[in-house]
């Protein structure tokens, strides 16, 4: 195994569901040493994935959600009962040898816990904060819930997410608990280069719903600089191109139930080709030639591409389509491209840990290889305090009889 | 001064790289965005000021290229001193590249990795693609379309109705997700530089981000082999589940996330059915009575016992109801300073004008002094407290900064 990217990083992590799990995770598979903190009287259940659907198997309970272990992967877990004078010297002492701490409660829980940034601070003087949440922690949301559809629908991704004519069908998943992770992500690692040239630590307050809102920038500029609402006739309609330059540009039935093929082409040459593997008189008319010659009759361009598409098979199609370099894809159902794509099998896309309770379980492995310090994916999300020993006695020099008593006086 | 202050990167511009490079721009590096002659073929993306298409109106241009320096070489010029000459000076003062060229393009002019770490040892080379630099489909032709039906997301999005296509969502996602892995990567390794380490080559694979950003659709298969199936406006499920999105009296949509399971969520409801007076048309009001009674709802319990379940639906129908009285966003506003979590199916155009975005400072007024005038942008979407960006610059006409970026590399 070769050297670890944020290997000199600890993280002391009050992180749970995906928007701040998925974040810490990132960091733990570069090889951060990532110390996830539990509540030990509510038997970690604040993470309401902990004990959620999926399962593996028929087996049932607190260790057996496959959400929860997907997202904590490579972590260690400890817990740590705040409601104690000792479990709170405790993580004191965790974070006085911490680099950063993360945390995803509503806005101003872990204040209240006697955590906030300002006491952080007095423990640690560098050390690196970061708060995730819905809707920041100011500003006159500050106080509401949320999670990734409520993100995804004030962040504007809801909306924009449609055909023509119809309700919005926005995203079928928790998109921006996703990219919250990655935002996060991406603020705990700047903090971090900050804190290289610097010396400083500092407090980052992220908002799920800024991060949403940022993924929409055209459609925001269309507005405040041309007046132009994305609610309007005919819009939004997302299968098909913002930009004005590629006709056709869809998702398209083809032979089968509920099978279908994407494909775009993004000049007029990649049309000629479409055109010709066609084959259909409709589809040389020289009005469809040009850029400016589709868009003028894109409905009835679309629905001769849908009639002629509907009587293929969609992986042959697709192969033909790419052989003359036209942009097209399958609408891959989840076993297509976890089980049989070449791609992501060549990846490792869908690494497989350990679990102590669980079993054997594959798991989201990373859409990115660097050539010096690699990830590594190969050791399961924690146990409820799997690791107290490791980190009380190792880390914090405790002995296994002191330990032992921390236990037993519902410290720990 | 940024979080990235005095980190140099150049990208060459493309549909992939645009936001790494914006994302790390914003963050304070000084990101140079090289084009070809005649400007990057973005600039003929629309939407356009005042829809008039030209190099310096591409409002997609403006967008993804906000606080970068611009520089033109032309890299088919191998002329002793030509383009790539230059180039290859830029990269020796850079810390980063973002590139997400063809596989093999750079290779072929020379320009590869193996290349450029011969002249810059420290180099961080970040190339991001469809399919990764290698692999069996990594010769595949991709737009953001065909990588969000390929990878999974396109699967999981549209409506209840599945005569009508599934739906990619807007914005060009695909590239976002490739784009913010390529700039945590670019971070990661500069973490381990900094810490003593060498610089490396980065494989950013739009494909496999994607695939691993579906939530259940994956991890619902990996683990036990169930099918997710899409619904509209909320999601995809192995089995069908209540509708979530409600037409509110405005004509927008709320989603109306869970529905009340706690006996205090049952207690405001019914109180604010009684201060709607709407307790008359709702006969189950009673039922939202008795669970503020009960302790908690378990989803279990739901199911099992007949009584609970009617009082959950009874929630549920309650919300739907209030929801179809009010605006989107009054009943946004409503519900959740009830403690009920609901959010507004707000349009882009709602949020630079929603009170909470603009008195976070989230949109930002950006200068167009070359225009005479200033325009509100989207923030950050991340930003540090402790190390604030300076406020993002308009992008910049095509070679803007030729002379001072070009003429002080040697």
């Amino acid at each position: 195994m070769g050297a670890s990217a944020l290997g000199h990083v600890r993280i002391c992590d009050f992180t749970g569901q995906l928007a701040g799990a998925g974040a810490t995770r990132h960091l733990a598979a570069f090889g951060a040493q990532v110390i996830r903190i539990e509540d030990p009287v509510r038997k970690g259940r604040w993470d309401i994935l902990r004990g959620s659907p999926p399962f593996k198997d028929e087996r049932r309970g607190n260790e057996f959600g496959a959400a929860f272990q997907n997202h904590n992967v490579g972590k260690l877990g400890i817990t740590i009962n705040m409601r104690t004078e000792r479990g709170r010297e405790l993580l004191t002492e965790l974070v006085g040898i911490s680099d950063v701490v993360t945390e995803n409660f509503a806005a101003g829980v872990l204040e209240r816990m006697g955590f906030g940034y300002e006491q952080l601070r007095a423990i640690k003087d560098d050390i690196i904060y970061v708060s995730n949440c819905g809707f920041g922690q100011t500003g006159p949301y500050s106080s509401f819930k949320s999670w990734g559809p409520i993100a995804q629908a004030v962040g504007g991704l809801t909306s924009t997410s449609g055909l023509a004519g119809m309700p919005p069908a926005g995203w079928g998943y928790s998109y921006m608990d996703h990219h919250g992770g990655y935002f996060m992500t991406l603020g705990i690692l700047a903090a971090l280069c900050h804190r290289s040239q610097t010396g400083e630590g500092q407090w980052v307050d992220m908002s799920c719903t800024e991060a949403a809102a940022a993924l929409l920038g055209p459609a925001v500029l269309d507005y405040t600089v041309n007046g132009r609402p994305t609610r309007r006739e005919g819009s939004p309609d997302s299968n098909r191109d913002a930009t004005g330059t590629m006709v056709p540009h869809g998702i398209y039935a083809t032979a089968g139930q509920d099978n279908w093929i994407a494909l775009s082409c993004r000049n007029d040459a990649e049309w000629a080709a479409l055109a010709e593997e066609i084959g259909a008189s409709w589809a040389t008319d020289a009005r469809l030639a040009t850029v400016a010659g589709r868009l003028a009759v894109q409905d009835a361009l679309d629905a001769d591409v849908d009639r002629w598409s509907r009587d293929h098979d969609r992986f042959e199609l697709a192969a033909r389509l790419q052989a003359r370099s036209i942009p097209a894809a399958v609408v891959a159902r989840p076993g297509e491209r976890i089980d049989q794509d070449p791609n992501t099998a060549a990846w490792g896309l869908w690494p497989t840990v350990d679990h102590a309770a669980m079993g054997e379980v594959r798991v989201d492995g990373m859409p990115v290889h660097l050539s010096e310090t690699d990830w590594v994916i190969d050791r399961a999300a924690p146990v409820l305090g799997a690791d107290n020993e490791y980190v009380f006695g190792e880390i914090l020099g405790l002995s296994a009889s002191e330990i032992a008593g921390l236990a037993d006086e519902g410290v720990i | 001064m940024g979080p990235l202050n005095g980190l140099r990167i150049i990208e060459l511009s493309s549909d992939g790289a645009a936001f790494a490079g914006k994302l790390l721009a914003e963050l304070g590096a000084d990101v140079i965005v090289v084009e070809p002659p005649g400007g990057s073929p973005q600039r003929a993306y629309g939407p356009f000021l005042e829809d008039q298409a030209g190099p310096e109106r591409s409002l997609y241009w403006w967008h993804y290229n906000t606080s970068k320096r611009s520089v033109v070489i032309d890299l088919d010029d191998d002329a002793p001193g030509g383009g790539r000459d230059t180039f290859r000076r830029l990269v020796a003062d850079a810390d980063a590249l973002v590139e997400a060229e063809r596989p093999g393009r750079l290779a072929a002019l020379g320009l590869d990795y193996a290349d450029l770490r011969a002249i810059k040892p420290e180099l961080i080379h970040c190339a991001i693609t469809p399919f990764g630099r290698s692999g069996p489909r990594s010769e595949e032709h991709a737009t953001d379309l065909t990588v969000l039906a390929g990878s999974g997301p396109v699967w999981s999005c549209g409506y209840d109705d599945h005569t009508v296509p599934p739906v990619r969502g807007g914005g060009n996602q695909g590239y976002h997700t490739g784009g913010v892995w390529g700039a945590i990567s670019v971070l990661t390794a500069l973490q381990h530089r900094s810490a003593g380490g060498s610089g490396q080559f980065i494989d950013v694979n739009m494909h496999a981000a994607s695939n691993v950003t579906t939530e259940l659709a994956s991890y619902g298969w990996l683990v036990a082999r169930r099918e997710v199936q899409r619904q509209t406006g909320r999601h995809a499920s192995p089995r069908p589940t209540d509708a979530t999105q409600v037409l509110c009296a405005d004509g927008r949509y709320l989603n109306t996330g869970v529905p009340p399971r706690k006996p205090a969520e049952f207690k405001v409801l019914h109180q604010w059915l009684v201060e709607l007076d709407l307790t008359e048309e709702f006969p189950l009001a009673v039922l939202l009575e008795m669970g503020g009674q009960y302790e908690h709802i378990g989803m279990a319990e739901i199911e099992e016992d007949p009584m609970i379940g009617e009082v959950f639906g009874a929630g549920r129908d309650a919300v739907a109801l209030i929801a179809g009285r009010l605006s989107a966003h009054d009943a946004f506003l409503g519900f959740q300073q009830r403690g009920l979590p609901v959010g507004a199916v707000f349009a882009p155009e709602d949020i630079v004008h929603d009170a909470h975005f603009v008195a976070r400072g989230f949109p930002v007024e950006v200068d167009h002094e070359d225009l005479g005038r200033s325009f509100t942008y989207p923030g950050a979407s991340v930003r540090l407290n402790g190390s604030p960006a300076v406020p993002p610059r308009r992008a910049p006409h095509v070679g803007e900064h030729d002379a001072e970026v070009l003429g002080a590399t040697h």
